[in-house]
């Protein structure tokens, strides 16, 4: 909650054994970190807006486990935390992201010439391609934690910058409260607007408080380019389009990125950056890149034999439902995206996609065929 | 690097600055007390750039929260630092319930009522039919001797509940409260409850420790709680950590029961099948009576005042914090269209029988007092007896093809 220490004073009277959560049913990565020494360190702390390690924990705590993807069960409210926080952040980085340590720099790649091919992947299997990314803006709390105020500031920066788009890119931003229930369904059923506020990770960590206030989707005229405002992060930054024609999606994010970056420092604003952690977001599964690069790819054969798992475990890759994150695969076809996000380039993400998707869809052609699959087997990336 | 000092001194532009630079500047600000960075905060968003936008909403808050009330009390706080804020986030989140005009925000301890009296007072007012807490007192009366009449006919009664809530005194509300805080609670009614003898003596099953069987059949019974799905409650905050520190405690007999956490710190529920309804509100007085002897005796006490009564979560459960309610089959009476204004005039309410949540299914409806604040618990009681009677007898005339009367409406506070 903003301007206050969510009484933060009043709990430190009790002892830190009886402030601790209970965690024994849970399979997050905060729950593996936390120690009771741990949060007895934190507990006393708290972020220059008021943000504490009760607050970074909650969503943790309220959800134990999520049936499709190890969770990491905290949040940011601001860019302070993973500062004021590091003792439990630090781990938790780099337990969900590989290994990557207090002391490694990260690397921002957005120049889409490095791409090497992903122009040519078969749309007979690739339904569509995606690329994401969040941004936040320095100097206003993040989602679990802004005002209405700075909620609203956020946005209104966002219009203005938006607005100022050209050519290919200009278009035109939709306010959630303004829009109709049809309006609103029409944009979730096109992949293209968030989810109304259910998931119970996004609930718990204070996220959907005000809804829609605030609230609202930014796209050019042909769809292909869309900014959501005020979901989970500040700013997410997508590209998409139906077909396999990766390349000219990362084109357009990156130019389009580029140029709503240079829009806003040129209002005085700049993004959450650092070099250790790069891009700052809500969730640490975000940081870094922030980029999710992915497919809706048909693949009911893949899918079905015993070596999926470990065969996008190699590619680095990582499968979720049509629907979003909350969602199970339907009918063969899944989402299919890199599974790192910190630690390595944009460039090197999308690669991976690219290069991984390609053979995954030869091995769906082989097996179609009733060909075996098993000298395809890559070695780990 | 930066002392703690500089941070003080450090306008926002300057704070930016550190916070670009990453690794370690900003670790010595955080012992600060956050008067400093809230003071620059409220600076740059003034109350007015706060305000809910409350022009789709239903709820009592909405209807009584004005610019100028916001901007008096927005950076006020309870001694335990809970803010206006948060008090109305659940009626900011949830616009409007279906079946139920809903209050629209909650209090996180004591005080709240206090310091947020300026918004509190009218929303009590608008809720309660009137009551104004400035001027009015509000009676208590745990006597159920003084009942009568209060055995309906069993071919339409199918059960009889009284249930209250009741807040211990030096512990936050549960929208509010820490861990620690609702642990105590948890420590100190169970210890309470466990002095309990003779018909009343009982066990507690703490949520946690129960498994899914366990509770679908309680839940079933209709003995536990929901689990909290409710946007309701998960907005004001009071589903954090569940089931930590949530359980049920009832006696051997399984008609009085009390409920540890969930909404209010406790709710202490008599109930029974049939229509027994003065039996029923025996069993509570007299339980009641003995759980406040039992936590005195260790040195707590409910939260109440003579402005209030008893102090709960929700405005909604001022006063008495009473609903005292039957399940009730009426096929002929509900299908007639006078059956809203006979309940109006009765002051009674009807809800499905799933709890406040659900709509009613079929010809069995649950029915209670609308009231809860300015009459005691004898009176609210007495009226539900003597309405449920009513609409029997109702009921019972159009089974026979006679007509029935809408009775004229009941005066709302004691003169």
């Amino acid at each position: 909650m903003p301007f206050g220490n969510t009484h933060n004073e009043m709990k430190l009277k009790y002892a830190s054994a009886k402030e601790y959560p209970d965690l024994s049913k849970h399979n997050n990565h905060m729950a593996k970190i936390i120690t009771p020494a741990i949060y007895e360190l934190l507990r006393k702390r708290q972020t220059p807006s008021g943000f504490t390690l009760d607050d970074v924990i909650q969503t943790g705590i309220d959800n134990p486990g999520h049936p499709f993807i190890m969770t990491v069960g905290c949040v940011a409210g601001d860019e302070e935390t993973y500062e004021v926080f590091k003792e439990l952040l630090d781990p938790v980085i780099q337990d969900r992201h590989g290994g990557y340590k207090p002391t490694d720099k990260h690397k921002t790649d957005l120049d889409p010439a490095h791409l090497k091919g992903g122009d040519d992947l078969d749309p007979n299997y690739v339904l569509s391609s995606r690329v994401r990314t969040g941004r936040s803006v320095r100097g206003f709390c993040l989602p679990p934690h802004c005002s209405r105020g700075e909620r609203r500031a956020v946005e209104t920066l966002s219009i203005e910058a938006l607005d100022t788009l050209s050519g290919d890119l200009k278009g035109t931003y939709y306010a959630l409260k303004n829009m109709s229930d049809a309006e609103q369904q029409q944009l979730i059923d096109d992949h293209f607007l968030f989810d109304k506020p259910v998931s119970p990770l996004l609930l718990a960590s204070g996220m959907a408080r005000d809804w829609p206030d605030g609230r609202g989707i930014w796209h050019n005229v042909n769809k292909t380019f869309l900014v959501w405002v005020n979901e989970e992060d500040h700013l997410r930054v997508i590209s998409m389009q139906q077909g396999g024609n990766m390349k000219e999606v990362f084109n357009r994010f990156c130019t389009g990125l580029t140029k709503i970056e240079k829009l806003f420092k040129e209002r005085k604003h700049e993004f959450m950056w650092n070099e250790h952690l790069g891009y700052v977001l809500t969730c640490p599964s975000n940081l870094g890149t922030g980029l999710r690069a992915g497919v809706h790819v048909k693949l009911p054969n893949v899918s079905k034999n015993a070596k999926f798992e470990e065969i996008l475990k190699k590619l680095r890759l990582q499968k979720r439902g049509t629907g979003g994150v909350d969602t199970a695969a339907v009918g063969g076809t899944f989402d299919i995206s890199n599974a790192d996000r910190l630690g390595f380039s944009e460039v090197e993400l999308v690669q991976m996609v690219v290069d991984g998707v390609k053979l995954l869809v030869e091995m769906e052609k082989k097996l179609e065929k009733g060909q075996p699959i098993d000298a395809m087997i890559p070695a780990q990336k | 690097m930066a002392t703690q000092f500089t941070r003080m001194l450090a306008g926002r532009n300057t704070a930016v600055v550190l916070a670009s630079l990453g690794a370690g500047t900003l670790a010595t600000g955080y012992l600060l007390t956050d008067s400093t960075a809230a003071a620059e905060r409220r600076m740059l968003y003034p109350p007015s750039a706060d305000f809910p936008d409350l022009r789709k909403h239903n709820n009592c808050m909405a209807a009584s929260l004005t610019p100028a009330i916001y901007a008096h009390l927005r950076d006020k706080s309870t001694p335990n630092n809970w803010t206006l804020n948060q008090s109305i986030q659940t009626g900011v989140d949830n616009p409007g319930h279906p079946f139920i005009k809903t209050v629209g925000m909650v209090a996180g301890d004591e005080e709240t009522y206090e310091v947020f009296s300026e918004i509190f007072d009218p929303v009590i007012k608008d809720r309660h039919n009137g009551y104004d807490p400035r001027t009015m007192k509000h009676p208590t009366d745990l006597d159920s001797s003084k009942i009568t009449s209060g055995v309906f006919d069993e071919r339409y009664v199918l059960s009889s509940r009284v249930r209250t809530g009741r807040s211990i005194r030096g512990l936050s509300l549960p929208p509010a409260c820490s861990r620690a805080e609702r642990r105590e609670v948890e420590r100190v009614a169970v210890m309470a409850l466990s002095g309990l003898k003779g018909d009343l003596a009982g066990r507690y099953y703490s949520l946690g420790d129960m498994n899914e069987r366990e509770q679908q059949q309680l839940i079933d019974e209709h003995f536990l709680f929901d689990k909290p799905v409710s946007p309701l409650l998960m907005s004001a905050g009071m589903a954090r950590d569940w089931p930590d520190a949530r359980g049920i405690w009832h006696n051997n007999q399984k008609n009085f029961l009390i409920w540890i956490n969930e909404e209010d710190h406790t709710r202490i529920i008599s109930m029974e099948k049939g229509g027994n309804m003065k039996r029923v509100f025996e069993r509570f007085c007299r339980g009641l009576k003995q759980v406040e002897q039992l936590i005195h005796e260790r040195g707590w006490e409910f939260m109440w005042n003579e402005r209030l009564g008893y102090i709960l979560t929700c405005p909604s459960n001022l006063g008495t914090g009473l609903r005292a309610g039957v399940h009730v089959r009426l096929p002929n009476l509900s299908k007639d269209p006078r059956f809203s204004k006979i309940l109006e005039n009765l002051r009674l309410q009807k809800r499905g029988t799933g709890g406040v949540d659900k709509a009613a299914t079929g010809d069995t409806f649950d029915i209670s007092n609308n009231d809860r604040l300015g009459k005691s618990e004898v009176e609210l009681v007495q009226l539900v007896v003597d309405g449920v009677n009513y609409l029997i007898d109702c009921e019972k005339r159009l089974e026979r093809g006679q007509d029935i009367k809408i009775p004229t409406p009941l005066a709302q506070f004691r003169r």
